[in-house]
Protein backbone atom coordinates (compact mmCIF):
# COMPACT_ATOMS: atom_id res chain seq x y z
CA UNK A 1 0.00 0.00 0.00
CA UNK A 2 1.25 3.39 -0.62
CA UNK A 3 2.13 5.90 1.82
CA UNK A 4 -0.16 8.82 2.09
CA UNK A 5 1.17 12.29 2.33
CA UNK A 6 -0.09 15.43 2.95
CA UNK A 7 1.93 18.09 0.77
CA UNK A 8 1.43 21.94 1.02
CA UNK A 9 1.98 23.82 -2.40
CA UNK A 10 1.89 27.74 -3.41
CA UNK A 11 1.59 28.96 -6.82
CA UNK A 12 -1.44 28.39 -7.82
CA UNK A 13 -2.17 31.64 -10.29
CA UNK A 14 -2.70 29.62 -13.59
CA UNK A 15 -2.82 32.70 -15.28
CA UNK A 16 -1.05 34.12 -18.67
CA UNK A 17 2.04 34.60 -16.42
CA UNK A 18 1.40 30.61 -14.67
CA UNK A 19 2.89 30.05 -11.12
CA UNK A 20 4.28 26.63 -11.07
CA UNK A 21 1.83 25.30 -8.43
CA UNK A 22 -1.22 23.95 -10.81
CA UNK A 23 1.61 21.58 -12.81
CA UNK A 24 3.27 20.54 -9.64
CA UNK A 25 0.11 19.63 -8.36
CA UNK A 26 -1.06 17.59 -11.52
CA UNK A 27 2.86 16.01 -11.24
CA UNK A 28 1.98 14.50 -7.17
CA UNK A 29 -0.92 13.21 -8.34
CA UNK A 30 0.46 11.12 -10.47
CA UNK A 31 3.13 10.13 -7.86
CA UNK A 32 3.71 6.49 -8.64
CA UNK A 33 4.75 6.10 -5.47
CA UNK A 34 2.78 7.91 -2.66
CA UNK A 35 -0.93 9.38 -2.78
CA UNK A 36 -1.43 12.77 -1.64
CA UNK A 37 -3.70 15.07 0.08
CA UNK A 38 -2.82 18.80 -1.81
CA UNK A 39 -3.32 21.54 0.45
CA UNK A 40 -3.34 24.93 -1.59
CA UNK A 41 -1.03 27.97 -0.25
CA UNK A 42 -2.76 31.04 -1.55
CA UNK A 43 -2.20 35.01 -1.54
CA UNK A 44 -5.25 36.05 -3.66
CA UNK A 45 -8.73 34.95 -3.59
CA UNK A 46 -8.89 34.60 -7.47
CA UNK A 47 -5.81 32.39 -8.06
CA UNK A 48 -7.56 29.92 -10.76
CA UNK A 49 -6.37 27.17 -9.33
CA UNK A 50 -8.14 27.11 -5.93
CA UNK A 51 -11.57 26.82 -8.22
CA UNK A 52 -10.06 24.08 -10.84
CA UNK A 53 -11.39 20.68 -10.05
CA UNK A 54 -9.00 17.63 -8.62
CA UNK A 55 -6.38 20.37 -7.91
CA UNK A 56 -6.22 21.18 -3.99
CA UNK A 57 -7.91 19.56 -1.43
CA UNK A 58 -8.26 22.39 0.58
CA UNK A 59 -7.11 25.83 0.32
CA UNK A 60 -5.51 28.40 2.99
CA UNK A 61 -4.62 32.11 2.41
CA UNK A 62 -1.02 33.06 3.46
CA UNK A 63 0.03 36.26 4.43
CA UNK A 64 2.55 38.15 1.70
CA UNK A 65 6.03 37.55 1.76
CA UNK A 66 6.08 41.45 2.99
CA UNK A 67 4.54 40.42 6.26
CA UNK A 68 7.49 38.97 7.40
CA UNK A 69 8.33 35.32 8.50
CA UNK A 70 6.96 35.57 11.53
CA UNK A 71 3.32 36.66 10.55
CA UNK A 72 3.58 33.31 7.94
CA UNK A 73 5.35 30.99 10.47
CA UNK A 74 1.90 31.71 12.74
CA UNK A 75 -0.37 30.82 9.86
CA UNK A 76 1.84 27.91 9.05
CA UNK A 77 1.15 26.62 12.37
CA UNK A 78 -2.02 27.10 12.31
CA UNK A 79 -2.65 25.04 9.35
CA UNK A 80 -0.42 22.64 10.61
CA UNK A 81 -2.58 21.94 13.52
CA UNK A 82 -5.56 21.21 11.19
CA UNK A 83 -3.68 19.48 8.39
CA UNK A 84 -0.83 17.78 9.98
CA UNK A 85 1.48 18.87 6.66
CA UNK A 86 4.12 16.69 5.72
CA UNK A 87 6.26 18.87 2.81
CA UNK A 88 5.75 21.99 1.86
CA UNK A 89 6.30 23.29 -1.77
CA UNK A 90 6.92 27.00 -2.00
CA UNK A 91 6.83 28.30 -5.62
CA UNK A 92 7.45 31.69 -5.74
CA UNK A 93 10.33 33.53 -6.30
CA UNK A 94 9.44 36.33 -3.82
CA UNK A 95 8.66 33.96 -1.30
CA UNK A 96 11.40 31.61 -1.33
CA UNK A 97 13.87 32.92 0.91
CA UNK A 98 11.23 34.02 3.80
CA UNK A 99 10.64 29.70 3.38
CA UNK A 100 14.36 29.29 2.98
CA UNK A 101 15.18 31.56 6.39
CA UNK A 102 12.16 29.28 8.23
CA UNK A 103 13.41 25.90 7.45
CA UNK A 104 15.06 24.66 10.56
CA UNK A 105 11.29 25.96 12.19
CA UNK A 106 9.37 24.33 9.70
CA UNK A 107 11.65 21.01 10.45
CA UNK A 108 11.06 21.45 14.12
CA UNK A 109 7.64 21.32 13.18
CA UNK A 110 7.84 18.21 11.63
CA UNK A 111 7.66 19.48 8.11
CA UNK A 112 10.26 18.70 5.09
CA UNK A 113 10.95 21.30 2.52
CA UNK A 114 13.46 20.86 -0.45
CA UNK A 115 15.19 24.08 -1.09
CA UNK A 116 18.72 25.84 -2.21
CA UNK A 117 20.78 27.04 0.63
CA UNK A 118 20.56 30.48 1.22
CA UNK A 119 23.88 31.31 0.05
CA UNK A 120 22.50 28.96 -3.57
CA UNK A 121 19.67 31.44 -3.74
CA UNK A 122 21.95 34.50 -2.99
CA UNK A 123 24.50 33.86 -4.90
CA UNK A 124 22.55 33.54 -8.38
CA UNK A 125 20.33 36.34 -8.13
CA UNK A 126 20.37 38.01 -11.62
CA UNK A 127 22.05 41.26 -10.15
CA UNK A 128 25.19 39.31 -9.52
CA UNK A 129 24.87 36.78 -12.43
CA UNK A 130 28.32 37.55 -14.06
CA UNK A 131 30.23 37.35 -11.07
CA UNK A 132 28.62 33.51 -10.48
CA UNK A 133 28.97 32.99 -14.38
CA UNK A 134 33.48 33.98 -13.47
CA UNK A 135 33.61 31.35 -10.20
CA UNK A 136 31.82 28.43 -11.73
CA UNK A 137 32.99 28.70 -15.62
CA UNK A 138 30.00 30.02 -17.23
CA UNK A 139 29.11 32.03 -20.29
CA UNK A 140 26.73 34.72 -18.82
CA UNK A 141 25.59 37.90 -20.85
CA UNK A 142 27.58 41.10 -19.57
CA UNK A 143 25.44 43.27 -16.83
CA UNK A 144 24.86 46.15 -14.85
CA UNK A 145 22.84 46.91 -11.99
CA UNK A 146 21.29 50.67 -12.11
CA UNK A 147 19.46 52.32 -9.34
CA UNK A 148 19.03 55.81 -10.75
CA UNK A 149 17.62 57.86 -14.24
CA UNK A 150 21.55 59.12 -14.27
CA UNK A 151 23.06 56.47 -14.51
CA UNK A 152 21.06 55.38 -18.25
CA UNK A 153 22.53 58.19 -20.42
CA UNK A 154 25.64 56.47 -19.27
CA UNK A 155 24.73 52.93 -20.83
CA UNK A 156 25.86 53.83 -24.17
CA UNK A 157 29.62 53.48 -23.62
CA UNK A 158 29.50 49.97 -21.64
CA UNK A 159 26.36 48.45 -23.81
CA UNK A 160 25.58 48.11 -27.48
CA UNK A 161 21.91 48.63 -28.06
CA UNK A 162 19.53 46.45 -28.03
CA UNK A 163 19.42 46.05 -24.03
CA UNK A 164 17.40 43.92 -21.72
CA UNK A 165 15.52 45.93 -19.08
CA UNK A 166 15.17 43.35 -16.01
CA UNK A 167 13.07 43.63 -12.61
CA UNK A 168 15.40 41.46 -9.78
CA UNK A 169 12.44 39.28 -9.24
CA UNK A 170 10.42 39.27 -12.39
CA UNK A 171 10.29 41.30 -16.07
CA UNK A 172 12.41 41.69 -18.93
CA UNK A 173 11.88 44.10 -21.72
CA UNK A 174 14.08 44.91 -24.93
CA UNK A 175 15.13 48.33 -25.16
CA UNK A 176 16.48 49.68 -28.34
CA UNK A 177 17.75 53.24 -27.26
CA UNK A 178 17.80 55.31 -23.76
CA UNK A 179 14.66 56.23 -23.96
CA UNK A 180 12.95 53.20 -23.84
CA UNK A 181 15.54 51.75 -21.08
CA UNK A 182 14.06 55.21 -19.00
CA UNK A 183 10.70 53.80 -19.26
CA UNK A 184 11.55 50.35 -18.36
CA UNK A 185 13.52 51.19 -15.73
CA UNK A 186 10.67 53.23 -14.27
CA UNK A 187 8.03 51.12 -14.94
CA UNK A 188 10.38 47.95 -13.29
CA UNK A 189 11.75 49.77 -10.13
CA UNK A 190 7.94 51.14 -9.03
CA UNK A 191 6.88 47.57 -9.20
CA UNK A 192 9.70 45.50 -8.11
CA UNK A 193 12.20 47.98 -6.38
CA UNK A 194 15.78 48.41 -7.23
CA UNK A 195 18.36 47.73 -8.56
CA UNK A 196 17.34 47.12 -12.17
CA UNK A 197 19.14 45.26 -14.00
CA UNK A 198 20.75 46.05 -17.88
CA UNK A 199 21.76 42.34 -19.63
CA UNK A 200 23.71 42.58 -22.53
CA UNK A 201 20.93 41.28 -25.21
CA UNK A 202 22.45 38.33 -26.82
CA UNK A 203 20.86 36.94 -30.41
CA UNK A 204 19.59 33.40 -30.25
CA UNK A 205 17.44 30.60 -29.59
CA UNK A 206 16.26 30.85 -25.93
CA UNK A 207 16.26 27.06 -24.31
CA UNK A 208 15.32 26.50 -20.90
CA UNK A 209 15.99 23.53 -18.39
CA UNK A 210 14.26 22.32 -15.64
CA UNK A 211 16.39 20.30 -12.83
CA UNK A 212 16.90 18.71 -9.52
CA UNK A 213 19.73 18.45 -8.08
CA UNK A 214 19.84 16.72 -4.40
CA UNK A 215 21.83 18.69 -2.80
CA UNK A 216 25.30 16.35 -2.97
CA UNK A 217 26.47 17.23 -6.33
CA UNK A 218 24.02 14.38 -7.86
CA UNK A 219 21.15 15.72 -10.69
CA UNK A 220 18.34 13.79 -10.04
CA UNK A 221 16.74 14.56 -13.19
CA UNK A 222 17.09 17.56 -16.05
CA UNK A 223 14.97 17.74 -19.24
CA UNK A 224 16.20 20.80 -21.63
CA UNK A 225 12.99 22.31 -23.50
CA UNK A 226 12.58 25.21 -26.30
CA UNK A 227 9.50 27.62 -26.58
CA UNK A 228 7.42 27.21 -29.75
CA UNK A 229 5.20 29.86 -28.68
CA UNK A 230 5.52 32.96 -26.37
CA UNK A 231 3.01 35.30 -24.63
CA UNK A 232 3.39 39.12 -24.91
CA UNK A 233 4.61 38.31 -21.31
CA UNK A 234 7.76 36.36 -22.28
CA UNK A 235 6.19 32.81 -21.11
CA UNK A 236 6.26 29.81 -22.60
CA UNK A 237 2.46 29.29 -24.10
CA UNK A 238 4.28 25.72 -25.85
CA UNK A 239 7.38 23.94 -25.58
CA UNK A 240 8.99 20.81 -26.82
CA UNK A 241 11.75 18.75 -25.19
CA UNK A 242 15.14 18.68 -26.61
CA UNK A 243 18.32 16.06 -26.85
CA UNK A 244 20.44 18.62 -26.80
CA UNK A 245 23.36 16.83 -25.03
CA UNK A 246 25.39 20.63 -24.14
CA UNK A 247 22.70 21.76 -22.34
CA UNK A 248 22.63 18.87 -20.43
CA UNK A 249 26.50 19.21 -19.68
CA UNK A 250 26.16 22.79 -18.80
CA UNK A 251 23.65 21.64 -16.31
CA UNK A 252 25.31 18.73 -14.87
CA UNK A 253 28.56 20.71 -14.20
CA UNK A 254 26.59 23.63 -12.29
CA UNK A 255 24.90 21.55 -10.02
CA UNK A 256 28.30 19.29 -9.65
CA UNK A 257 29.69 22.35 -9.18
CA UNK A 258 27.26 24.34 -6.40
CA UNK A 259 25.63 21.35 -5.08
CA UNK A 260 22.64 22.70 -5.64
CA UNK A 261 19.31 21.62 -3.76
CA UNK A 262 16.36 21.33 -5.14
CA UNK A 263 14.85 22.44 -8.44
CA UNK A 264 16.08 24.61 -10.14
CA UNK A 265 15.42 26.27 -14.05
CA UNK A 266 18.17 27.45 -16.21
CA UNK A 267 17.36 30.10 -18.66
CA UNK A 268 19.51 30.18 -21.77
CA UNK A 269 20.33 31.70 -25.35
CA UNK A 270 21.93 29.44 -27.95
CA UNK A 271 23.39 31.45 -30.59
CA UNK A 272 23.95 30.60 -33.95
CA UNK A 273 27.93 30.03 -33.49
CA UNK A 274 26.76 27.28 -31.53
CA UNK A 275 27.34 29.01 -27.72
CA UNK A 276 25.20 28.48 -24.44
CA UNK A 277 24.37 31.96 -22.54
CA UNK A 278 22.87 31.70 -18.91
CA UNK A 279 20.84 34.33 -18.65
CA UNK A 280 19.09 33.21 -15.62
CA UNK A 281 18.93 30.65 -12.72
CA UNK A 282 15.41 29.97 -11.33
CA UNK A 283 15.64 28.18 -8.05
CA UNK A 284 12.47 26.99 -7.91
CA UNK A 285 10.82 24.60 -10.25
CA UNK A 286 9.41 26.50 -13.88
CA UNK A 287 5.62 26.84 -14.65
CA UNK A 288 6.13 24.19 -17.60
CA UNK A 289 7.67 21.24 -15.14
CA UNK A 290 4.59 19.13 -16.40
CA UNK A 291 6.44 18.42 -19.32
CA UNK A 292 9.08 16.74 -17.59
CA UNK A 293 6.27 14.60 -16.10
CA UNK A 294 4.72 13.86 -19.78
CA UNK A 295 8.71 13.30 -20.91
CA UNK A 296 9.47 10.86 -18.44
CA UNK A 297 10.57 12.39 -15.25
CA UNK A 298 8.38 13.49 -12.50
CA UNK A 299 10.27 15.95 -10.78
CA UNK A 300 8.03 17.34 -7.92
CA UNK A 301 7.88 13.62 -6.85
CA UNK A 302 11.30 12.75 -6.30
CA UNK A 303 11.59 16.70 -4.75
CA UNK A 304 9.26 15.34 -2.10
CA UNK A 305 10.94 12.26 -1.46
CA UNK A 306 13.83 14.01 -1.38
CA UNK A 307 12.30 15.89 1.15
CA UNK A 308 11.60 13.35 3.11
CA UNK A 309 14.56 12.02 2.91
CA UNK A 310 14.24 9.06 0.97
CA UNK A 311 17.17 7.65 -1.29
CA UNK A 312 16.22 8.42 -5.18
CA UNK A 313 17.51 6.88 -8.35
CA UNK A 314 18.44 9.68 -10.44
CA UNK A 315 16.55 9.78 -13.83
CA UNK A 316 18.57 8.79 -16.54
CA UNK A 317 15.92 8.98 -20.11
CA UNK A 318 13.46 11.37 -20.83
CA UNK A 319 11.40 11.57 -24.49
CA UNK A 320 12.74 14.44 -26.73
CA UNK A 321 9.41 15.95 -29.27
CA UNK A 322 7.31 15.82 -26.15
CA UNK A 323 5.17 19.29 -26.35
CA UNK A 324 2.94 21.28 -23.76
CA UNK A 325 0.40 23.66 -25.23
CA UNK A 326 -1.12 25.92 -22.79
CA UNK A 327 -4.86 26.68 -23.01
CA UNK A 328 -7.33 28.96 -21.04
CA UNK A 329 -10.93 27.71 -20.10
CA UNK A 330 -13.43 29.34 -18.42
CA UNK A 331 -14.19 27.77 -15.31
CA UNK A 332 -17.73 28.65 -13.31
CA UNK A 333 -17.57 29.64 -9.34
CA UNK A 334 -19.94 30.69 -7.19
CA UNK A 335 -19.70 33.63 -5.27
CA UNK A 336 -20.62 31.45 -1.72
CA UNK A 337 -17.14 30.33 -2.88
CA UNK A 338 -15.37 33.28 -2.79
CA UNK A 339 -17.14 34.84 0.40
CA UNK A 340 -15.60 31.69 2.11
CA UNK A 341 -12.14 32.55 1.41
CA UNK A 342 -12.99 36.06 2.14
CA UNK A 343 -14.10 35.68 5.28
CA UNK A 344 -12.65 32.78 6.39
CA UNK A 345 -9.21 32.44 4.33
CA UNK A 346 -10.66 28.77 4.04
CA UNK A 347 -11.89 26.65 1.93
CA UNK B 1 27.58 14.18 -45.77
CA UNK B 2 25.27 12.45 -43.45
CA UNK B 3 22.23 13.23 -41.38
CA UNK B 4 23.11 13.72 -38.01
CA UNK B 5 22.00 11.24 -35.40
CA UNK B 6 19.27 13.42 -34.11
CA UNK B 7 17.29 14.06 -36.59
CA UNK B 8 14.23 11.70 -37.14
CA UNK B 9 12.06 11.54 -40.56
CA UNK B 10 8.82 9.88 -40.69
CA UNK B 11 6.73 7.93 -43.43
CA UNK B 12 4.82 11.17 -44.22
CA UNK B 13 8.31 13.64 -44.55
CA UNK B 14 8.01 15.10 -41.40
CA UNK B 15 11.58 15.75 -40.13
CA UNK B 16 12.34 16.52 -36.70
CA UNK B 17 15.62 18.23 -35.19
CA UNK B 18 15.10 17.34 -31.39
CA UNK B 19 18.57 19.09 -30.69
CA UNK B 20 17.27 22.19 -31.71
CA UNK B 21 13.36 21.81 -31.58
CA UNK B 22 12.73 22.48 -35.30
CA UNK B 23 10.89 20.44 -37.68
CA UNK B 24 10.55 20.73 -41.56
CA UNK B 25 8.09 19.46 -43.81
CA UNK B 26 9.77 17.58 -47.21
CA UNK B 27 8.33 16.33 -50.47
CA UNK B 28 8.21 13.26 -51.67
CA UNK B 29 11.59 13.83 -53.46
CA UNK B 30 13.30 15.29 -50.58
CA UNK B 31 12.05 12.46 -48.46
CA UNK B 32 13.54 10.16 -50.99
CA UNK B 33 17.24 12.16 -50.87
CA UNK B 34 17.54 12.20 -47.04
CA UNK B 35 16.57 8.94 -46.78
CA UNK B 36 19.02 7.93 -49.27
CA UNK B 37 21.98 9.99 -47.24
CA UNK B 38 20.93 8.53 -44.28
CA UNK B 39 21.40 4.99 -45.58
CA UNK B 40 25.09 6.16 -46.86
CA UNK B 41 24.45 6.67 -50.04
CA UNK B 42 27.62 8.76 -52.08
CA UNK B 43 25.79 11.79 -53.83
CA UNK B 44 26.59 9.96 -57.31
CA UNK B 45 25.12 7.12 -56.08
CA UNK B 46 22.11 9.23 -55.15
CA UNK B 47 22.12 11.55 -58.60
CA UNK B 48 22.57 7.71 -60.40
CA UNK B 49 19.06 6.44 -58.71
CA UNK B 50 17.25 9.60 -59.57
CA UNK B 51 18.35 9.38 -63.10
CA UNK B 52 17.50 5.50 -63.33
CA UNK B 53 14.27 6.64 -62.12
CA UNK B 54 12.86 9.64 -62.77
CA UNK B 55 12.35 11.35 -65.88
CA UNK B 56 14.64 14.26 -64.99
CA UNK B 57 17.82 15.90 -67.12
CA UNK B 58 21.18 15.31 -64.84
CA UNK B 59 21.83 19.39 -65.34
CA UNK B 60 18.67 19.96 -63.68
CA UNK B 61 18.88 17.40 -61.03
CA UNK B 62 22.29 18.34 -60.11
CA UNK B 63 21.17 21.85 -59.50
CA UNK B 64 18.20 21.35 -57.58
CA UNK B 65 20.06 18.37 -55.72
CA UNK B 66 23.07 20.68 -54.75
CA UNK B 67 20.44 23.49 -53.36
CA UNK B 68 18.76 21.16 -51.35
CA UNK B 69 21.78 19.54 -49.65
CA UNK B 70 22.99 23.15 -49.10
CA UNK B 71 20.21 24.06 -47.54
CA UNK B 72 19.92 20.41 -45.62
CA UNK B 73 23.86 22.15 -44.28
CA UNK B 74 22.80 25.46 -43.93
CA UNK B 75 19.73 24.12 -41.47
CA UNK B 76 22.45 22.46 -39.50
CA UNK B 77 20.88 19.03 -40.12
CA UNK B 78 24.09 17.08 -41.90
CA UNK B 79 27.28 16.54 -40.24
Amino acid sequence: MKPKYTIAVTGLNNTDNPGPGVPVIRALREAKDFDVRIIGLVYENLEPGIYMDNIADKIYQIPYPSAGADNLINRIKYIHSKENLQVIIPNFDAELFTFMKSEDVLKSMGIATFLPTIKQFEERHKSVLPKYGKKYGLDIPESKNITNLVEVSKLDTEFEYPVLVKGKFYDAYLAYNEQQVTEHFNKISAKWGIPVIIQQFVKGTEVNVVALGDGKGNTIGAVPMRKQYITDKGKAWGGITLTDEKLLEITHDLIRKTKWRGGMELEIIKTNDGKYYIIEINPRIPAWVYLAVGAGQNLPEALVKLALGEDVIPFKNYSAGKMFIRYSYDIIGDISQFEKLSITGEL
Amino acid sequence: MKIKKNIAVSESGFLFDSNSGDSYSLNETGKEIVKLISANKSEKEIKDYFLENYDVDEAIFENNFNDFLIMLQNLRLTE
